[in-house]
């Protein structure tokens, strides 16, 4: 078809896997997986191992990202921290959140029997009461923004992947959700239900969150579904159900991650200002809304408002930090800042 | 006849195309963009979404059944399976976020769910080695953005083959590669033909692609066949107005030429196309006698055994086409 082309036969020759090609020096030399050593002649170009690009997952680039951002790395050792201590709660707290000991109520915060938050009005060490208050709140955060991030997820990915009338059905089912008042709910299902359990106000709360994961997932199968990768996944037999967790549902992570981490934030304020409109888990379980409420009733003994509603303030806004982080490292389109 | 309905009106996509698939022959679809050669595939695997599209007659017979009639129960068996189908564009067709291994073991997963992982993976190293992917256990666990154009239509390639179909389909598989990097897909192309056996449907818009590799041809226009025969004689003694145009519009290497000779006009609307031969306005040929203006001329046998094409006067491109081809043809 052409004429033969010394140039051309030359840099063939010169390739790596031609069994006349050159090694530059013996060293072997990588970049990216592949050997690029081009004619050694004196002025050649040779990729110096310097250059070693380690190829990395999508995930990986994230976390970069997220490590970079400092705010959000503070916050999340904070917030990590704080749960670890309402999940070990029975061992670190000095007593029982329970345990009355009517000879030294209402004593400021000392270290003497390590009330290092002082007691409430009926003794009760309140250093323990608020270590068993954040298990409460992160139990109720996490159960929530999880099983309600699951179900939107589901019901997202059934509208947004099939369409027509299954997504109208659907989308105006979370519109009717959307729509109810939620407080006035909340406080009749409280009544009715006899609120007081935190799995029940767990529940309750769950009823009113998934509505938002389900249109952020929606719209994300909307359009990933177009997407030519599906096209090919379908060529090679592959059926619904694995299409969409397969292949949709990883490349949504970014804003599902984002939705569920503010949402244990958003569980927990919201089960805090449940418990200050009294409907919230019923004493003596301890919650630390709950506790801000009961110290409310002796103003005078600072330290039973200003721990747990310190400790609610700390969780609150660190989980939110952790989430902007997630956000801007998971969203693809920021550039990573040298 | 495949259709679909959109707010202007509806679009005949693919309007009366018939023809035999033999194992391990390769058939060239050759054609304009949105002259339904793609379309035409897609609807045989089911891969049409069917509002808006639809498949409004025709079978397509494999193995003796008619895929266009299947559920898509039993068409998902077929798919990836006995049937597999090489994508346009490698950069998108492989999902970012899964390992390039995973994903040339998923047609193998699916088809073969007992299969134990390390069996899979054994089968998905020998099958990056022959489609040519350098360092394959390395490669294997990594992810698409970390291969080559060239490398990534190659584990395309692996994926259709992993079930060794019967009929390979690859919709324009080198357009969107560069042309040093099109030769190597071509070669691998080839092998996997020969290591299956498979028949090849190669559609493409490029001619060149099609002589190297092709055995038969068929070109289409307006979303129906107009000329159908073995590639020597298409190429050689085309025997149809718009294959003539298209092998006229080639530029040559060994003649210097001032201007190009494109087929003048434009496709027509799939929509309202033209009454009678869908090509006669933009036909050297027609020169407006009312045979090509008023019917739709019928695929009839020309000379050679094979041959057909849908031209009322089909009979006056006997050495005339020679004439006009002339030099190009030999220089492939």
């Amino acid at each position: 078809m052409t004429e033969p082309n010394p140039t051309l036969d030359r840099a063939l020759e010169q390739t790596p896997g031609h069994p006349t090609a050159p090694v530059v020096g013996g060293e072997e030399v990588i970049g990216g997986g592949d050997r690029m050593i081009l004619a050694d002649t004196a002025d050649s170009l040779v990729y110096e191992h310097g250059l070693e690009i380690k190829a990395r997952s999508q995930w990986a680039y994230a976390r970069r990202r997220f490590i970079r951002h400092r705010l959000a790395m503070v916050s999340l050792v904070i917030v990590t921290f704080i749960f670890l201590v309402g999940a070990f709660a029975p061992h670190i707290a000095p007593y029982r959140y329970d345990q009355i000991d009517l000879n030294n109520i209402l004593h400021p915060p000392t270290t003497q029997g390590h009330h290092y938050f002082g007691t409430d009005s009926i003794g009760r060490d309140y250093f323990s009461r608020v270590i068993y208050g954040i298990r409460t709140s992160e139990t109720v955060g996490l159960f929530v923004a999880f099983l309600s991030t699951a179900i939107g997820l589901v019901v997202g990915a059934i509208a947004g992947y099939y369409g027509g009338w299954i997504d109208n059905l659907l989308m105006r089912i979370t519109d009717l959700v959307l729509t109810l008042p939620a407080l006035a709910i909340l406080l009749t299902a409280s009544a009715l239900l006899g609120g007081g359990d935190k799995w029940r106000i767990s529940l309750i709360l769950v009823f009113f969150f998934w509505t938002t994961v389900a249109r952020i997932a929606r719209g994300q199968f909307l359009s990933l579904r177009e997407k030519e990768y599906v096209e090919a996944a379908k060529a090679a037999g592959s059926g619904d159900t694995r299409i969409m967790f397969r292949h949709i549902i990883p490349n949504m992570m970014g804003p599902i991650v984002v939705t569920g981490t503010l949402a244990v934030a958003s569980a927990i304020l919201v089960e805090a200002a449940l418990a200050f409109l009294g409907l919230g888990i019923k004493p003596p379980t301890p919650a630390l809304g709950a506790l801000v409420v009961e110290g409310q009733t002796n103003p005078q003994a600072w330290w039973l408002t200003v721990f747990p509603g310190l400790t609610l303030l700390i969780i609150v806004l660190c989980v939110n930090f952790v989430g902007d982080g997630l956000r801007d490292a998971l969203d693809p389109q920021q550039r990573v800042r040298a | 006849m495949v259709q679909f309905t959109t707010d202007d009106g509806v679009v005949k996509a693919v309007d009366g195309l018939t023809y035999d698939l033999h194992p391990g022959e390769v058939l060239g679809i050759v054609g304009e963009s949105g002259s339904g050669k793609s379309v035409s595939t897609m609807s045989i695997l089911g891969l049409i979404p069917q509002p808006p599209g639809k498949i409004v007659s025709g079978t397509a017979l494999f193995k003796g059944q008619d895929l266009l009639k299947m559920k898509d129960k039993d068409l998902r068996r077929v798919r990836g399976n006995e049937m597999a189908m090489i994508f346009q564009d490698p950069m998108t067709s492989l999902n970012p976020v899964l390992k390039v291994g995973d994903q040339i073991g998923e047609a193998i997963e699916i088809h073969h769910p007992d299969e134990k992982h390390k069996v899979v993976r054994e089968k998905v190293l020998r099958l990056m080695r022959l489609v040519g992917i350098p360092n394959p256990e390395t490669r294997i666990d990594q992810y698409p953005h970390e291969f080559s154009g060239g490398m990534r239509q190659r584990a395309m390639i692996a994926m259709a083959m992993a079930n060794e179909p019967a009929v390979l389909i690859a919709d324009e598989p080198t357009t969107a590669l560069d042309v040093t990097i099109q030769a190597q897909v071509l070669e691998v192309l080839k092998k996997a033909k020969e290591e299956t056996n498979a028949a090849t449907i190669l559609i493409t818009h490029d001619l060149g692609l099609v002589a190297e590799m092709a055995d038969r041809v068929i070109v289409m226009y307006a979303g129906k066949i107009v000329e159908m025969g073995d590639v020597f004689t298409i190429f050689s003694a085309p025997r149809h107005p718009y294959t003539v145009g298209l092998m006229n519009s080639l530029p040559r290497l060994t003649v210097d030429e001032d201007w190009l000779r494109p087929i003048p006009g434009q496709p027509p609307s799939l929509i309202t196309p033209p009454p009678g031969c869908a090509f006669h306005p933009r036909c050297f040929l027609s020169q407006g006698r009312a045979a090509c203006r008023e019917q739709v001329p019928e695929l009839r046998p020309v000379e050679g055994a094979n041959h057909v094409s849908a031209c009322h006067f089909a009979d006056e491109l006997v050495g005339e086409a020679s004439k006009l081809v002339g030099s190009g043809a030999g220089d492939r």
